[in-house]
């Protein structure tokens, strides 16, 4: 045994072996058994898919960077329960590619914004955040007034949800699992959407959040 | 969890405290050869390399935080066993307000054996505010709204859940009614105001009237007549032939444009007469309404606030327009 750590510490790619076996540890322990855990794949009872609409108001959120200064996740401490509602769980999540949870409040929390202002609100919120919270620091989307949607890939977006969402899906009274889209609603898509404002996608995004745990 | 993955977590966990340690006492020995503190027999620059052992409080904080995961792991648990404490954060696997009302409840019962942290936050609260929120609850709104306490509460939670449509001194904006003047959609008494709070009011909408009008000279008559009834100077011809179609408004507004509160109705049309105008009382403004049509929403609150909250705010709203 004499000086055999010699070995490690002359070799540069053992050594490189040895220490990423010894951080993923932490992640084998921690995050894998999450992949087979039966309540974070299982949807909660009331979770309903995007509507087509939705959908492309949920890319809208992506896309103006939302989720940089928004988050969607309420922690399960009195303080946020109190202002937000009752804290999320895993299994409003279920069907989320990508989640949006953000790690930043610069705004609000948003995950159950939903039917807790007008439709007319957010089109003035907006439009021009100061015209109705004074003290805002958000940016104006006025843009969101004049852009229309085509539609040309919303189709697409649900049909890929049906995929991604595959095994964790509500099931039927016989334990089928029911697809979130059916190919009617895949084929109607772009004609649910086309020549919609994106604020019109974007509001009816955002009053879908938070309703399956109300 | 399965118990594969149960075995798992407990293999590689407690597998890497042990190695930790048997690593620390292997490194601890002295394989070298040669004593402590000599020369190990490689110089560079003039720099020697010495056999030293790791220094002692380095090798004893790593001893103690092998020690410390074993107490965290025996409190707080690993895998599904849930530990001495019982511990959780949440309840997490919940999938509907039911169940998880009714693990709560479960779970405050210190016979359960689970402590769920959230929840013990909540009854804590509950037990000190309780008492505060049941006192106001009890007395009636008129009574709370000559109380100077009780109006503090309700300012608070108006400027939190209210002042983003209303604005925080509840005068309003354009399209978000003032709620300081004695001018209401849906009634201004005691009673209406929490209905109107608790279960949110949706107006009827007021449809597009372009067409039914006959286009746009037809917007302008009727707006001309509308912006006369608060006493303004318009052009008196087209007021008379928006008269004679203001009897198509009549049905919400009333004959006299005094609106649907005045006559009983349910519908929140505004008054046209007390130049009180909530979109606006320029002729664009009012044109754009007759034009386009209107609709406002008021969101319930009961489920967000509860009604005891909605209670105080009422009594504060209700004294805002009070002298």
């Amino acid at each position: 045994m004499k000086n055999s750590h010699e070995i490690v510490e002359k070799n540069v790619g053992l050594f490189f072996l040895f220490t990423v076996f010894a951080i993923s540890i932490g992640g084998l322990v921690e995050i894998t058994p999450l992949f087979f855990q039966k309540e974070l794949s299982t949807p909660v009872d009331n979770l309903k898919p995007y509507t087509a609409l939705q959908m492309e108001g949920r890319d809208i959120y992506i896309r103006e960077g939302c989720n940089n200064c928004h988050s969607q996740m309420i922690r399960p401490f009195r303080a946020e329960t109190e202002r937000y509602g009752h804290y999320s769980v895993a299994g409003e999540h279920v069907w989320e590619h990508p989640f949006l949870w953000g790690s930043k409040r610069t705004g609000p929390d948003l995950a159950r914004v939903g039917g807790r202002y007008s439709d007319d609100w957010h089109i003035a919120h907006l439009t021009d955040p100061r015209s109705v919270v004074p003290e805002s620091n958000m940016p104006a989307y006025n843009w969101l007034n004049t852009n229309t949607l085509d539609g040309e890939l919303t189709g697409k977006k649900l049909d890929t949800f049906n995929f991604l969402t595959r095994n964790r899906t509500h099931k039927d009274e016989n334990g089928k699992a029911i697809p979130l889209y059916t190919q009617a609603e895949i084929d109607g898509a772009k004609d649910a959407v086309k020549g919609k404002t994106e604020m019109s996608a974007l509001i009816a995004y955002l009053q879908s959040l938070g309703h399956a745990l109300k | 969890m399965s118990s594969f993955w149960n075995i798992w977590i407990w293999v590689l966990s407690l597998g890497t405290l042990i190695g930790c340690f048997l690593l620390l006492r292997w490194c601890s020995k002295n394989f070298a050869g040669v004593k402590e503190g000599e020369s190990m027999g490689h110089s560079f620059d003039g720099i020697e390399e010495l056999n030293n052992p790791l220094p002692k409080w380095w090798s004893t904080f790593f001893l103690l935080t092998i020690v410390w995961a074993f107490g965290y792991i025996a409190l707080y648990g690993l895998g599904s066993w849930t530990g001495l404490l019982g511990w959780k954060s949440s309840n997490q696997g919940i999938l509907n307000l039911a169940e998880s009302r009714a693990k709560t409840l479960e779970y405050l019962n210190k016979d359960s054996g689970v402590l769920v942290q959230y929840d013990r936050e909540v009854a804590a609260a509950d037990a000190k505010y309780g008492p505060i929120f049941d006192a106001y609850a009890a007395r009636s709104i008129e009574d709370l709204a000559t109380d100077g306490e009780a109006l503090k509460v309700g300012q608070r939670l108006f400027i939190q859940n209210c002042s983003q449509c209303h604005g925080s001194d509840a005068h309003g904006t354009t399209g978000f009614p003032n709620l300081a003047d004695k001018d209401w959609l849906y009634g201004g008494s005691p009673e209406t105001i929490k209905e109107t709070i608790m279960n949110g009011r949706k107006a009827s909408g007021m449809m597009a009237w372009e067409g039914a009008l006959g286009g746009e000279q037809g917007v302008k008559e009727v707006a001309a007549y509308v912006i006369s009834l608060s006493g303004r100077s318009v052009d008196p011809d087209l007021a008379k032939a928006g008269k004679g179609k203001f009897a198509l408004c009549a049905g919400c507004h009333g004959s006299e444009g005094q609106g649907s509160l005045a006559l009983g109705l349910p519908m929140g049309a505004p008054n046209l007469t007390d130049n009180i105008w909530l979109y606006g009382g320029s002729k664009r403004a009012i044109e754009e309404s007759i034009r386009y049509g209107r609709a406002g929403v008021m969101p319930p609150w009961k489920d967000i606030l509860g009604e005891e909250k909605v209670h105080l705010i009422s009594a504060y709203v209700y004294s805002l327009s009070q002298d």
